[in-house]
Order: structure tokens, then C-alpha cells, then sequence
């Protein structure tokens, strides 16, 4: 079982490699207040990896590979998505309307609704409905909504009892544990770990050893008996259409289902955000939910019901008399809780749009690592957790996990009504470094950040944000710079005062930059077409080979290549959740670039993670227009190469595959994410390489989020599943490249050395 | 029926080889009014509980089984399977609907372990937009509370999928050919 493993034995990639051979010496070095938080958060953290990480992994894993299937089994997803999009801004924008349209209808339909304003009177309320219709037990099905307001501490402290029927949840109540996942509450949990609790609990005659079907059909009679004992059948709504007074509830096990008819008294708890037009809204989210969420292409049932409904009443105190038609109550409670509030707010609105699917907790490698107990607040979990705890629970719950959301991107176009997730992460975490208390060490950064950020920002995110300052003050003092950063007792300095950990490389400033080397020559003269290959951060002052082969391709295929001069993308300081200073660094940017735009020339990107911002997250940061400007003009390379080959430029010009022709390709996440990976794998096919492509959804390393000592063992975990396919590629010969530096850092941590980029292979040197 | 369209072979197909396929029905029948008695017998394990069915001359008479109606909830615990209409059938999908009605379709489709729907040919419609339009039309006209079922119940959280947890195990699909 996961729990009996050292955290070391299962995560093997965990290794304490001090620069000096000290195992943790830089983590265990003294109290600081930044440092011991950091170090309380990994231990946290490695507690996580080691109990429940493994089965949470297993499962997520599972769900996201069966979400991919199911998604490539239509055709018209982007569709859907588009039309569920659209549904939900507008039901936002209308919500006042559809609560007044709703109550009018559930009332029309002999029920009645009541809009609580926070989990207090919530749960008031249903605890009066409980006393109206004299009920002692309720039943439950899986409500989100019901964990956020704490329902069932509220009525136990009432003397009701409350009993959840979906199997998971159950479980979890069993266990006394808080869920671990959107639509998997006990997700993280073994089914020996289940049989345990099960016989420790209900002490049966023959012990459980884990049998699923055993368990589960323990499990679900136990749960069924509850059910026909009950007073009161508590659900939630996925989705509530006014116009009817209906609610759709999505469910696999049925329990919702039951709990809904068994019981003469059905109560209804739901977000206010639940809400749309009609039934005729609810076609393609019924064809997405399933699919992003578990992974079917439809669950099992959904039920539409408008209650109460007309199924006949049974009494199963009085089992022989035969069902006939009765009187059934329903209540239908809606929650607001901050949800009103987070409409007004330009930036958190969009989490409304959320239908809870769990796609972002799926797709997501570092919730894969250490699950929804580390990746979660309160009550909600992954990237979109940040966005419901900020509006419901406050800054400090959303801030507590915030940071695991590295911005890879990975979830955004798994999310059924088009969510920017990582940009709501960005936004919380600007809004906590807003909040955040001064540091004793905030003068080591001081000096080198002209940024727009506010003092108390925690100096391990100044730090990062403002890399270009440093790279700048590096480059220029190479080697010195990395003789000194390359030593013990700096090593323990950066580790204890600014979270560096110290079992990471450190980048090697290079003396001479990309740019200084290319403003050194003169690129061919009289080209038909003239580009710009922009010098991302990376590619100027640490990898400035790659920035070479680059010119040198776009040569030989005939291009003028222009350097310019021109700064960071903004892309260091919006990872940090410093957007003022992202914002600044997008506006120097485009000045820099726009000139050369207008005249016509492409801006080529080498850096994944930079032509994101200019294909993406500038559109936060820019007018429209020059957003779509720089948008339509920017081109990551060896997409470039495709195209100008694509045209007719000279194949023979570039080398063919020679030496290993067999390569494993990591491509970097936000190039996934914008679907540029098959330029890279068809160029090299096209010159004669075989390539595999790696499975991972991110290689862990996502920036500066593998250096930070608190979440340095994650990023190592995680890398671990990419490292456990290659490893076996290279058995088999194969070659690793890949696109992104920080993916190079990792693999070169990994496997000990540095894999090329794509573009130096096609080098014609 | 009101809501009739015209029976449409290619959705039937479709319908057929969805279920087929996708494993989502143990069994899958295609039998025409006056066949519906013997083939319906052969899908049940008794005791058996039922809703009454919509189709104009097809009735639980002449099946090989004692059929209970409206039963009690000891009937219901006891059953070991229970028969329904279904609504519509959504071919791309495999999905059948279930109307809430006085009947009892919403107990006699879940508690058994084996659930025998009906379905008409014309009632099977291609692809889930067509269903939504039904389905609005369907609520104006009264039957506001609709299931739509995909397979038999099932589970992941006990580690392993397993089928058949508050809900049915198996579900038997019969299609009425001729309506
Ligand atoms: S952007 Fe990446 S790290 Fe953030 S929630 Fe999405 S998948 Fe997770
Ligand atoms: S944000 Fe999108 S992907 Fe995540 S749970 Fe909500 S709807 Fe699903």
C-alpha cells in the first residue's frame, strides 16, 4: 500500500543532490520565515506524493486518457464547447432574471426556492425544511455545493442524520476526510485502503481484501437501506433551467436517482450558477460533460427533473402496500455565497461559467503528482479550485495552493465552456502577492527590480519575475557570475532566503549573447523575405546556439534574419502573478516589434513559453489591435520552417537526418496547448527522422517552478513520468529533443545530459 | 403517441450498433408488435415488475411471466427485473429517455437488477440535438421529468469499473419495429 512507502522509495527521481554532496543541507539551514513555510509546504507536499499520490496518479491519469478518447469521438467539439461557452456567459449575464423566472415556475410546480446568502443560512434554511416535514434521516447525493457549506457538520450538530449515497462519497464520510477531487471525492483512495476502513468500521465476518465488486456491493446495500429509511433526499443540480423549473443531475451509480424519488421530501442544493434558460440549453453540455469529466461519452443517467414530479409515492414502512399516487414536496435551494459578488468581478466571473466537469483536475500532471489534498482549498480543488475558493472562501484558502498552478496550460482546451484557467491562477496570485507581508530579505531583490509590483510580494516571486535583471547583471559578470551562484554557501543563501533550491542546476550566463552575436554579422543580402527571430530571455543570455541554428536555417531557406533589440515578453513576471510588470514588459515589447510588423516581417519565436504570450496571454496585456497583430505575425520556428518548406523553399538546403536517426520528442505544454507540436514532428520526418513523442502532459519543470524549494520534489515527480518513458526510448536508441528550456533543464536533470532543441538538427553549420 | 416521426432506418442502425458496440446493452431486440410477447418472455427472469406501455396493441397479455404492475416496495426490492417504455432512443449514443409518470418508470427502470426498456423505431432519433428538440417538445406537452439512460449503472470508485450499483446491472433493449 502507497502509505507503507518512504516518500524517497516512491519517487525514485527524488534524489537530494546538494551541490556539495549535503543531502537537504539548504533546506534544513535555519529558521526564516519565508524558508520554514517553504519547508513545511514540501514536507507537506512529499506527505501527499508518498500516501496519495500514487492511487490519485493511477486515476487521473486514467480519467484523462479516457477523456481524450472520448473527445476524439466527435467531430464537433470545438463546436460544443463554442455554443456551451456562449450558453453559460449569457445565463451569467441574465442571472438576476433566471432566479426570478425560476421561483415563479418551482413554485408554479407546488415547490418552493429559496436564494441563501451564505452557507449559514443555506444551511439554516434546510434545517427548517428538515423540522417542516418532521424528518429525522436525509440521504445525499454527491453535492460540491453541500461540501463548500459544511451541510452535514450543520445538521449532525442539529441531531439529524445524513447519510451519502454516491459510493465515493460515502467512503469519504466514513473516513471522516475532506473530498480530493471535483467529481472523485475519494480519488485518491486504494480499494485496500477502502476494505481496511470497511472492516475496521463495520468489523464484518469475512474481511474485505479489496475486491472492487465485493466492496462496491457491500457498499451499495448498506447505502440502499439508508435510502429507503430516509425522510428527506438531499441532491445537487448540475444545471437548473428556469423556464421549467427543472434540474439535470449528471450521475453514474443511480444513487442520485433514488435519492431523488425514494424519499416524499426532495431537497435540491445548488450554486445560483446553475442556472440556464431552458431545456434546449442543456443539449451540448450533455454531450460534453461526460466526455471531460470521466471520460464516457455520455454518463450513465442523466436525469431531467422537474419536482415535484409525477412518479408515484412508495412507503417502505409500509413495504406490500403497492406505490400509488401521493404527495411529493420539493425544495429547491440556492446558494449564492459570494457567487453574486463574482459576477461583478471582471476576472473571477468567468469561474461561473465552471459546469465542475474535473477536467482541469485531470489534465493537470502536478494535481496527477499530489492530488486535491495539495491542490485544493477549502473545499475545491485544481487549477479552477483557485477561482472558487477566491470568490467563496477568500484570497487565503485560494493562495494556499495557488502556486502549484505552474500557467502550463495543459487544461484549457480540455475545459467544456472554454475557461482560461491559468489566467484566473495568475490573477489570484496577483491579487495574494497584492496582499502578501514585507520579508527581511526583500532588500537582496531590491535592487534588482525596477517592476510595478507592490513591496510586500514574496521575494522568491520578485525574484523569478524579474529574471531578466538578473540574466542581464549574469551575462555581463560571466563566468564570475556562475563561479559564485555555483558555490555552497551562496547555494544555501539562495535556497534559505529566496526559495532557489539547491538541488537545481543553476542557468550558465553566457558572456556573449545571442544578440551581440548576431549583430556581429550581416544576414543575407537581397532575401525576398525578411524576418525577426525574437531573442527570448533563454535563447539570448543562456542558449544562444539554438538562437544560431535558427538563423542559420531560416538563411539557407532563403530568409533575412533581423535580432532586435528588444526585452523580456513579460512572460517571467505574469508566471509570478506580477501582471503590472507583465503588462509593462507587453507594451516595451510590442514598441520594439510593431515597427518591423508593419513593414511586413514575420516575428520568429524559439521559446514556447514566449510566443504564448504573443499568441495568447498579450491579449490580456494589449490593445485588441495590437494584440492581433502581433498575434497574426508571430510564428514559433520550426512551425516557420514548415511553412516556408511548404512553399517551395529549398528541403535540400538543410541537413538530412544523419547519426541518430531516431529521436523522442518532448514537446514544450503551451506549445501543445496552441497545436504546434506536428510542425516540429513533420519537419523532422520530412528530413528523414523517426520520432516518438512523449505522453506527459508537462515534464514538470514549467519555468521556475521546479526551482522553488517548496515544490522542487513535485516538479521532480512529476518529471518522473516523463522520465519513465524515455528512459526506455533511449534503450531502444532514440535520440531526446526538445523545444522548451525549461524542459531541457528537466530532461538534462533526468537524464545528465542537455537534449538539443529540434532546430539546431536542421543547423546547415 | 403524439409526438410520432417516421421511422428512420438509419438511426435504428445506428441506434443497434451503438449499443453493440459500446457494450451498453446486454441484449438487443428487434421484434414487431405482434412478435413482442415471446420475444419480451425470453428477457425475463422473474418475479417481474412493470410500467404500462404506450404503443397502441402491444400489452404485457400473452407474456410468458407474471407481471406485476404498480408494486409494492417489497415487490420492487424483490423483483428481478422491470420493464419500461423508454421515450426516444438517441442513436448516436446508445441513450434511451424514461418519462417519470404515475407508472412508476422511475422505480421500475432503477431498483431491479435487469431492466427490459421498449423502444418504437420511430421514436429513435439520430444524434442528441434532435433528442433536445423532442425532449422541449416532450416537456411542453406535460412529461417533465425525463431520465436518459446510457447502459447499465456503474462505478469507478471502488477501484476497477463495476457495473450494477444503486441502479440497474443490465439493461435489454427490445425495438418495436412496426411502431
Ligand atoms: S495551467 Fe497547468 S498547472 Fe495550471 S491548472 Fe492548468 S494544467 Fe494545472
Ligand atoms: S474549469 Fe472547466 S475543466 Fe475545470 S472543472 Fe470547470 S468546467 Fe471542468
Amino acid at each position: 500500500m502507497a502509505s507503507e512507502q518512504s516518500p524517497q522509495s516512491s519517487n525514485p527521481a527524488i534524489e537530494e543532490t546538494d551541490p556539495e554532496g549535503e543531502p537537504g543541507a539548504a533546506a534544513d539551514a535555519g529558521p526564516a520565515d519565508g524558508a520554514r513555510s517553504r519547508r513545511e509546504k514540501a514536507a507537506a507536499l512529499r506527505h501527499l506524493m508518498a500516501t496519495e499520490g500514487k492511487t490519485v496518479g493511477e486515476n487521473t491519469r486514467g480519467f484523462n486518457e479516457s477523456t481524450e478518447e472520448a473527445i476524439s469521438h466527435i467531430s464537433n467539439y470545438e463546436d460544443l464547447r463554442e455554443r456551451a461557452r456562449v450558453i453559460k456567459e449569457e445565463a451569467i449575464a441574465e442571472l438576476p432574471d433566471l432566479i426570478d423566472r425560476v421561483t415563479e415556475a418551482v413554485e408554479a410546480n407546488g415547490g418552493s426556492v429559496y436564494v441563501a446568502e451564505d452557507a449559514a443560512d443555506a444551511n439554516e434554511h434546510i434545517a427548517s425544511l428538515m423540522d417542516e416535514h418532521s424528518a429525522q434521516k436525509m440521504v445525499k447525493s454527491k453535492s460540491m455545493t453541500t461540501e463548500e457549506l459544511e451541510l452535514n457538520a450543520a445538521l449532525e450538530a442539529e441531531d439529524f442524520d445524513v447519510v451519502e449515497t454516491d459510493l465515493g462519497e460515502w467512503v469519504i464520510q466514513i473516513a471522516e476526510e475532506a473530498p480530493s477531487h471535483l467529481i472523485g471525492p475519494a480519488i485518491h483512495k486504494p480499494p485496500e485502503e477502502i476494505a481496511t476502513l470497511f472492516n475496521e468500521h463495520f468489523d464484518p465476518a469475512e474481511p474485505f481484501n479489496g475486491d472492487p465488486d465485493e466492496l462496491t456491493q457491500f457498499a451499495r446495500d448498506k447505502v440502499g437501506e439508508h435510502i429507503e429509511e430516509a425522510d428527506v433526499g438531499l441532491t445537487g443540480a448540475n444545471f437548473v433551467t428556469a423556464e421549467s423549473g427543472s434540474i439535470a443531475l449528471v450521475t453514474n451509480e443511480g444513487n442520485a436517482r433514488k435519492t431523488a424519488v425514494t424519499p416524499p421530501t426532495h431537497v435540491a442544493v445548488t450554486g445560483v450558477e446553475k442556472l440556464l434558460p431552458s431545456v434546449r440549453e442543456l443539449a451540448p453540455f450533455v454531450e460534453l460533460i461526460g466526455r471531460t469529466g470521466t471520460g464516457q461519452d455520455i454518463t450513465s443517467y442523466v436525469s431531467l427533473l422537474t419536482p415535484p414530479t409525477d412518479s408515484p409515492v412508495l412507503d417502505f414502512e409500509d413495504p406490500e402496500k403497492p406505490m400509488a399516487e401521493g404527495d411529493r414536496d420539493f425544495h429547491l435551494v440556492l446558494v449564492d455565497n459570494g457567487r453574486l459578488a463574482m459576477r461583478e468581478d471582471a476576472q473571477l466571473k468567468e469561474t461561473l461559467y465552471c459546469i465542475r466537469c474535473g477536467a482541469c483536475n485531470n489534465s493537470c500532471a502536478n494535481f496527477q503528482s499530489v492530488g486535491g489534498h495539495g491542490f485544493g482549498g477549502e473545499t475545491y480543488t485544481g487549477g479552477i479550485g483557485t477561482g472558487w475558493e477566491a470568490g467563496i472562501e477568500g484570497l487565503d484558502s485560494a493562495g494556499d495552493f495557488n502556486d502549484l498552478c505552474t500557467g502550463c496550460s495543459r487544461c484549457v482546451n480540455k475545459c467544456p465552456v472554454k475557461i482560461d484557467i491559468p489566467w484566473i491562477n495568475t490573477v489570484v496570485r496577483d491579487r495574494v502577492n497584492r496582499g502578501g507581508e514585507g520579508s527581511d530579505y526583500s532588500f537582496l531583490v531590491e535592487g534588482l527590480t525596477p517592476d510595478s509590483e507592490p513591496e510586500g510580494i514574496d521575494v522568491q516571486k520578485r525574484l523569478f519575475g524579474n529574471i531578466e535583471s538578473l540574466a542581464k547583471l549574469g551575462s555581463a559578470t560571466a563566468p564570475l557570475s556562475n563561479w559564485l551562484t555555483g558555490t555552497r554557501p551562496v547555494r544555501i543563501l539562495l535556497d534559505r532566503a529566496l526559495g532557489v533550491d539547491a538541488r537545481r542546476e543553476l542557468p550558465q550566463w553566457r558572456r556573449e549573447t545571442f544578440r551581440e552575436w548576431a549583430s556581429g554579422r550581416d544576414s543575407i543580402p537581397g532575401a525576398e523575405r525578411e524576418v525577426l527571430v525574437y531573442p527570448d530571455l533563454y535563447t539570448n543570455y543562456v542558449l544562444p546556439e539554438r538562437g544560431k541554428a535558427a538563423v542559420r536555417v531560416l538563411e539557407a531557406l532563403g530568409v533575412g534574419v533581423t535580432v532586435p533589440e528588444v526585452g523580456e515578453s513579460g512572460r517571467a513576471p505574469l508566471s509570478q502573478g506580477m501582471i503590472a510588470t507583465a503588462d509593462r514588459k507587453a507594451s516595451a515589447v510590442y514598441a520594439d516589434l510593431a515597427e518591423h510588423v508593419d513593414t511586413g516581417r514575420d516575428v520568429v519565436v524559439i521559446e514556447p513559453s514566449d510566443l504564448a504570450m504573443f499568441r495568447n496571454d498579450y491579449e490580456k496585456l494589449l490593445s485588441e489591435e495590437s494584440f492581433e497583430r502581433l498575434r497574426d505575425s508571430s510564428y514559433e520556428v520550426m512551425e516557420y520552417v514548415y511553412g516556408l518548406l511548404e512553399n517551395g523553399a529549398d528541403r535540400e538546403a538543410l541537413p538530412k537526418a544523419n547519426g541518430t536517426r531516431e529521436l523522442a520528442y518532448h514537446s514544450h505544454c503551451q506549445q501543445r496547448t496552441l497545436g504546434l507540436e506536428p510542425y516540429t514532428t513533420a519537419v523532422l520526418s520530412d528530413l528523414g527522422y523517426d520520432v516518438t513523442t512523449s505522453e506527459v502532459e508537462c515534464c514538470g519543470m514549467a519555468g521556475s517552478f521546479g526551482y522553488k524549494s517548496e515544490y522542487y520534489e513535485v516538479s521532480m515527480d512529476v518529471g518522473q513520468q516523463l522520465k519513465d518513458q524515455f528512459e526506455a526510448e533511449r534503450a531502444n536508441g532514440r535520440r531526446i529533443v526538445a523545444s522548451g528550456t525549461s524542459c531541457g533543464d528537466q530532461l538534462e536533470a533526468l537524464f545528465g545530459d542537455a537534449p538539443p532543441h529540434p532546430i539546431e538538427l536542421l543547423d546547415p553549420r | 403517441m403524439s409526438l410520432e416521426v417516421s421511422p428512420d432506418a438509419e438511426s435504428m442502425a445506428t441506434f443497434e450498433s451503438t449499443l453493440e458496440e459500446r457494450d451498453l446493452a446486454a441484449s438487443v431486440t428487434v421484434a414487431s408488435a405482434a412478435e413482442f410477447p415471446d420475444a419480451l418472455s425470453e428477457l425475463l427472469v422473474s418475479p417481474v415488475v412493470a410500467a404500462d406501455l404506450p404503443f397502441e396493441g402491444v400489452s404485457y397479455d400473452n407474456v410468458d411471466s407474471e407481471i406485476t404492475l404498480s408494486p409494492s416496495p417489497a415487490e420492487l426490492d424483490a423483483a428481478r427485473t422491470g420493464i419500461t417504455a423508454a421515450g426516444l432512443g438517441v442513436a448516436d449514443y446508445g441513450t434511451v429517455t424514461i418519462r417519470s409518470t404515475p407508472g412508476g418508470e422511475e422505480f421500475v427502470s432503477l431498483y431491479p437488477e435487469r431492466h427490459v426498456v421498449v423502444v418504437a423505431a420511430s421514436d429513435i432519433v439520430p444524434d442528441m440535438p434532435t433528442a433536445f428538440g423532442r425532449l422541449a417538445e416532450e416537456f411542453a406537452a406535460g412529461y417533465t421529468s425525463q431520465i436518459l439512460a446510457t447502459g447499465p449503472s456503474a462505478t469507478g470508485d471502488m477501484g476497477g469499473i463495476v457495473k450494477g450499483v444503486h441502479g440497474p446491472q443490465e439493461a435489454h433493449v427490445m425495438i418495436l419495429e412496426d411502431r
